[in-house]
C-alpha cells in the first residue's frame, strides 16, 4: 500500500506539513517496495477555493491507500472517504517520524474532518 | 445612468455616501444594496419591507444509474464543485458557479441542473428612493449570482446607485461592471490609502471613470490627498471628521437629516457625478 504524507520538503527528513489541501506536495511512500516518489500539489495550493478537494483527487489518482497529515477539512475528507482512502492525523515533526508512527500502529484513523475548511 | 459606490477598505463610509446621495438626489432614484453578505442601507432609509423574492442558482444533480464515472465533469470544472472518485461524482454545491458546463460535457446525459437557493431580494420604497437589496442565505458563499439578480431589478428611466461590498473581490467586480461612474470612498489613514490603491487598480482595469470621496478628513495624515494629486485622481467630496456624524449613524439616521448643514455637500456630489457620468456616456 502507498501512503501520502503532506510535506514542504522532498525526503523522509523533511517536515510533515500540518495542512492537507495547501501542502506544497505529498511524499508517496510505498510500504511494499520501500520506495518513495513526490506528488506535486502546486495547482491545489494556488487555487482560490477547493484546494482540499483537488489535493484529495490528486492523491487518489496517485494510488494512495492512506493519507497522513496534520489536519483534514470536511470537503477533502469527503473525497478521500469516497475514494476509500484512510486519513490519519499526525503531529510528528518529520515525514520519517510520521512513517515510524504509522508502522508502529500508534496513529488513529480519523472518522471525519477534524477541522473546518480554511482552518489555518 | 448607473453609479457605483465602492471602497477598498471596509468602514470608510460607502453606505453613508450611498444612502445620503440617494436621498439628496432630488428626483426618484434607485438604490441597490449589493453588499449581499451584510446589507444595511435599509437601516437608514426606513420604508416598509416588500415581499422577499427567493434567488436560485442551477447546480448539477447526477443520475448515478446513468453515470459511468468517466470523470469528464470533474476535469471540466475548474472550481472543483464536482469531482469523480470511486463510482460516482461528488457535488459540492457551495463551490458551484452555476455555469452548467458539467451537464454539457457529460457524454451519458447523466447530469441535470436543479435549483439551489442562495438568498433573497427585498424591495422597499422610502420617499423618492426605491431600494432593492440582496440578502445571501447563511452558509452560502456564492455571492456574485445574487448581485447579478439584484442588478437585474434595475429599471430604465431613473438613475441607479449601487452600494458595493468592501474590498476588490468577485462580488465587487460584479457590482462595478458596466456602471457609468464609480465613487471610491476612503479615509485619510495608511490603511485607507493602501486599500484605495487596490480599488483604483481595479476600476482602472475595468476601464471605469471614477472619483474619490475622502471621509473623516482631519484624522490621519495627508498621504491620500498627496497620492490622488500625483495620480491625477479627482477628489469629489471631503466629509469632515465630526463626532456628531458617527452619533447619527449609530442611531440609524441619515446624515443629511440629522445634520442638515451637510445636505449641500451631497447635493453637490450628485451634481458632480451627473456631469462626469454624462461626459463618460
Amino acid at each position: 500500500m502507498k501512503i501520502a504524507f503532506s510535506t514542504s520538503g522532498e525526503s523522509l527528513d523533511a517536515p510533515l506539513d500540518a495542512r492537507f489541501g495547501r501542502a506544497p506536495r505529498f511524499l508517496l511512500f510505498d510500504l511494499d517496495s520501500g520506495s518513495a516518489r513526490l506528488v506535486d500539489n502546486g495547482v491545489s495550493r494556488a487555487s482560490s477555493q477547493g484546494a482540499g478537494i483537488q489535493a484529495a483527487d490528486s492523491v487518489a489518482r496517485a494510488g494512495a491507500g492512506a493519507v497522513v497529515t496534520g489536519h483534514c477539512g470536511p470537503k477533502a475528507f469527503q473525497v478521500l472517504h469516497a475514494a476509500g482512502i484512510q486519513v490519519f492525523s499526525c503531529h510528528a515533526a518529520t515525514v520519517g517520524e510520521a512513517l515510524q508512527q504509522y508502522r508502529s500502529g500508534t496513529l488513529v484513523e480519523q472518522t471525519g474532518a477534524d477541522v473546518a475548511g480554511h482552518w489555518e | 445612468m448607473k453609479v457605483a459606490i465602492a471602497s477598498g477598505k471596509g468602514g470608510t463610509g460607502k453606505t453613508t455616501v450611498a444612502v445620503n446621495l440617494a436621498r439628496a438626489w432630488g428626483a426618484p432614484v434607485q438604490l441597490l444594496d449589493c453588499d449581499v453578505e451584510e446589507p444595511n442601507a435599509h437601516l437608514f432609509l426606513g420604508g416598509e419591507p416588500g415581499e422577499e423574492i427567493p434567488v436560485f442558482i442551477r447546480i448539477p444533480s447526477v443520475d448515478e444509474a446513468l453515470c459511468d464515472a468517466c470523470g469528464e465533469c470533474g476535469r471540466f470544472c475548474e472550481f472543483h464543485a464536482i469531482v469523480v472518485v470511486g463510482k460516482a461524482p461528488i457535488v459540492f454545491p457551495g463551490m458551484c458557479h452555476a455555469c452548467g458546463g458539467c451537464a454539457k460535457v457529460c457524454p451519458r446525459g447523466a447530469i441535470r441542473e436543479i435549483d439551489a437557493r442562495i438568498g433573497v431580494i427585498e424591495t422597499r420604497l422610502s420617499d423618492t428612493v426605491s431600494l432593492t437589496l440582496g440578502r445571501l442565505d447563511v452558509g452560502v458563499s456564492m455571492a456574485p449570482p445574487l448581485v447579478h439578480a439584484v442588478r437585474a431589478r434595475i429599471q430604465e428611466g431613473s438613475p441607479a446607485i449601487l452600494d458595493a461590498p468592501a474590498g476588490t473581490s468577485c462580488t465587487v467586480v460584479a457590482t462595478l461592471r458596466e456602471t457609468d461612474f464609480v465613487v471610491l470612498v476612503t479615509e485619510p489613514t495608511p490603511f485607507g490609502l493602501h486599500d484605495l490603491t487596490l480599488a483604483v487598480d481595479l476600476v482602472r482595469e475595468l476601464r471605469l471613470p471614477f472619483g474619490v470621496v475622502v471621509n473623516r478628513v482631519g484624522v490621519g495624515d495627508d498621504r491620500v490627498h498627496a497620492w490622488c494629486r500625483k495620480e491625477r485622481i479627482e477628489i469629489l467630496l471631503e466629509i469632515p471628521d465630526d463626532r456628531r456624524i458617527a452619533e447619527g449613524y449609530a442611531r440609524g439616521r441619515l446624515l443629511i437629516e440629522a445634520l442638515p448643514e451637510y445636505a449641500g455637500l451631497f447635493r453637490s456630489l450628485a451634481d458632480s457625478i451627473q456631469v462626469r457620468a454624462g461626459v463618460a456616456a
